[in-house]
């Protein structure tokens, strides 16, 4: 049994039109930025906001499809983890996680006891009294996790599970949630704005801007194959449409680059921040691609910094490098400073358009 | 050694202070010249008589009453105000919140309008379920409870729209109906606003005078509450009149403090 969902809502200016669907034991996380749409995707097809027009339905079951039908979110077989995971805090962890059996008819003692019985796959069995406003925010998402499991659904919905977490549980709770979603028989229906959640929690990746699908396709894919520039941000690429012919690619936006790889006709060319050196003087030998650039603007992270370069009109106008940090004491890096750069023609990556 | 306060908020100005401690001792002192003019002495007789327990107990029925009565009607016509989306709603809440600031007495006189033995229902109760609410103890907590329930009616509405409609999401996303939504999980989340309006209310429905004097009638055992009470005594005993007030006072203080330790304060 496959969901569909062809999703149609507008609200204003804004317009969602999004295609998609989820097979059984498939994790989908549909990644993009604030306000591409993702959440209202997710209310839609949790049927907490009516379709102005498409269709949702699991299999031949129609959830939602103006004009006529539209089945209310307590008569569809999902399970949400929202982002801020809206606990109720008038009944103890398990009576949440029982509140989902019980509001679907089961008995209160048989449901009493698989609520327990989730609260100990979640390794929380000890908080099984303990009010959800004591405990920790990894504590709170494994509970909200075993609430939404507990009813077995057929969709499981999470809005940004792991967005409320400070960093240092981030990690552990991000690879907890991965492996109770790889045992999940259902399907599973991610939204997240971060690329890594995406990557390391799904099977396939919908990336959406403006309520359009940008693309979509398994990680590795998307890692290494970003089609615009959102995405390639995301990834941390370099990346640029083109006109390839032989080993040379004229820009659109202009400048060329050298190709190790003959190519031909509209390509992307795509290539990391670490295949770009910045040199002080014209280098010597014969890098086939080297440029002169001016610095528009310099970024510390974590154990690189990223230099912003405009290496127009020979080069792209917009170009990311990452260096040492002993580089940039030894180039004595300022915005505005002209340098020049060399790229690796190997390391450069193009497929077609 | 110096005994200046070291408070960081510094003094309270005197331009507030003045008219605070002024309005402070306006509403005391009045209570306290109930106290200093209480006749001690021949108290314990007046306060075991007949009528004083007559009036209280009556009284204490009415207003517990009237309030249950506001509560089943009112914390619905709340959610439906706060929650319903329903056209014109601030049309409605303007007539749900008539009876604050309408006089007492008028309001009496319109529902003797409309549930008097003549009136524009009353003669039909009368004609087909031989019901007269007038001057019964029934009419006592019609009355009571059309001023009273205005009190709850928007104290819950307030509840209900600071509470976060979310929850209710996602109740309904783990297969909760409207009904089990509204049971188990916003009844409980506007639970100290229920108790704080289910307060104000009781008070109120205990203090009413107008609507319930003019609708209901003085009739000792069976429309004479403590208010109407203290009124006619004034006019035979000054004396009862004290120990009633009194009486009065210390039920609504006992059971005010009562009510904010164990369901406000427990609920926090």
């Amino acid at each position: 049994m496959t969901l569909y969902a062809d999703l149609r809502v507008s609200r204003g200016s804004f317009g969602l039109a999004l295609d998609l669907t989820v097979e059984p034991g498939e994790v989908v996380a549909l990644l993009g930025p604030n306000g591409a749409g993702k959440t209202t995707a997710l209310r839609a097809i949790a049927g907490l906001l009516a379709l102005d027009s498409g269709r949702i339905a699991l299999d031949s079951t129609v959830w939602d499809e103006p004009p006529g039908a539209f089945r209310t979110p307590d008569r569809r077989p999902i399970g949400v983890v929202f982002q801020d995971y809206l606990l109720f805090n008038h009944l103890s962890c398990l009576e949440n996680v029982a509140f989902g059996l019980r509001a679907r008819g089961v008995e209160k003692q048989t449901a009493r006891v698989e609520a327990a019985r989730w609260l100990e796959t979640v390794g929380l069995s000890q908080y099984a009294r303990t009010r959800p406003r004591a405990l920790s925010g990894g504590q709170a998402q494994r509970v909200a996790l075993a609430r939404a499991l507990a009813t077995d659904p057929e969709l499981l919905l999470l809005d940004e599970p792991l967005a409320a977490l400070d960093a240092s549980t981030t990690l552990h709770v991000r690879a907890e949630l991965g492996q109770h979603l790889r045992r999940f028989e259902g399907r599973t229906l991610l939204v997240t704005h971060d690329p890594l959640d995406a990557m390391v929690l799904a099977d396939r990746l919908i990336i959406i801007e403006n309520g359009q699908v940008v693309q979509e396709g398994k990680p590795t894919e998307v890692a290494h194959r970003p089609r615009t520039d959102y995405v390639a941000q995301l990834v941390g690429l370099n990346l640029y449409r083109g006109n390839a012919s032989g080993t040379i690619v004229t820009l659109t936006e202009g400048g060329t680059i050298t190709l190790a790889e003959p190519a031909t006709g509209p390509v992307h060319v795509a290539f990391p921040p670490a295949a770009v050196s910045l040199y002080p003087e014209h280098p010597s030998g014969s890098p086939r691609n080297t440029w002169p650039a001016i610095v528009t603007g310099i970024e510390q992270h974590a154990h690189t910094v990223r230099v912003r370069l405009n290496a127009a009109p020979a080069g792209p106008a917009d170009l990311l490098a990452d260096i040492t940090t002993a580089a940039v004491a030894d180039l004595h890096l300022t915005p505005g400073q002209p340098l020049h750069t060399t790229l690796k023609a190997t390391e450069v990556h193009t497929y077609p358009v | 050694m110096s005994r200046r306060s070291r408070s960081t908020s510094g003094r309270v100005p005197l331009v507030l202070l003045l008219p605070a401690l002024l309005g402070l001792a306006f509403l005391v002192v009045p209570l306290i010249g109930l106290l200093a003019k209480a006749p001690w002495s021949t108290l314990p007789g007046q306060l075991f008589s007949a009528e004083v327990w007559q009036a209280l107990r009556l009284s204490l029925v009415c207003a517990t009453a009237a309030t249950v009565v506001c509560l089943l009607l009112g914390v619905p016509l709340a959610w439906l105000l706060a929650r319903g989306g329903l056209p014109g709603r601030s049309v409605i809440r303007a007539f749900v919140t008539v009876p604050l600031v309408l006089p007492p007495v008028v309001g009496g006189v319109a529902l003797l309008l409309v549930l008097g033995r003549r009136g524009l229902i009353g003669q039909h109760l009368d004609a087909w379920f031989g019901i007269s609410l007038p001057f019964t103890t029934a009419g006592v907590v019609v009355a009571e409870a059309f001023v009273a329930m205005p009190f709850l009616v928007i104290s819950v509405e307030g509840a209900l729209r600071a509470a976060d409609p979310r929850y209710e999401e996602a109740a309904a996303t783990l297969g909760a109906g409207r009904w089990t939504t509204f049971r188990r999980v916003t009844l409980p989340s506007i639970a100290p606003g229920i108790v704080a309006g289910t307060v104000l209310c009781w008070a109120r429905a205990l203090g009413e005078f107008g609507a319930t004097i003019t609708f209901a009638g003085n009739f000792p055992g069976r429309t004479t509450t403590m208010p109407l009470a203290v009124y006619l005594a004034l006019e035979t005993d000054p004396d009862v009149a004290v120990v009633l007030s009194l009486v009065l006072l210390l039920v609504s203080v006992v059971v005010l403090a009562s009510l904010r330790e164990r369901w406000i304060g427990g609920l926090r």
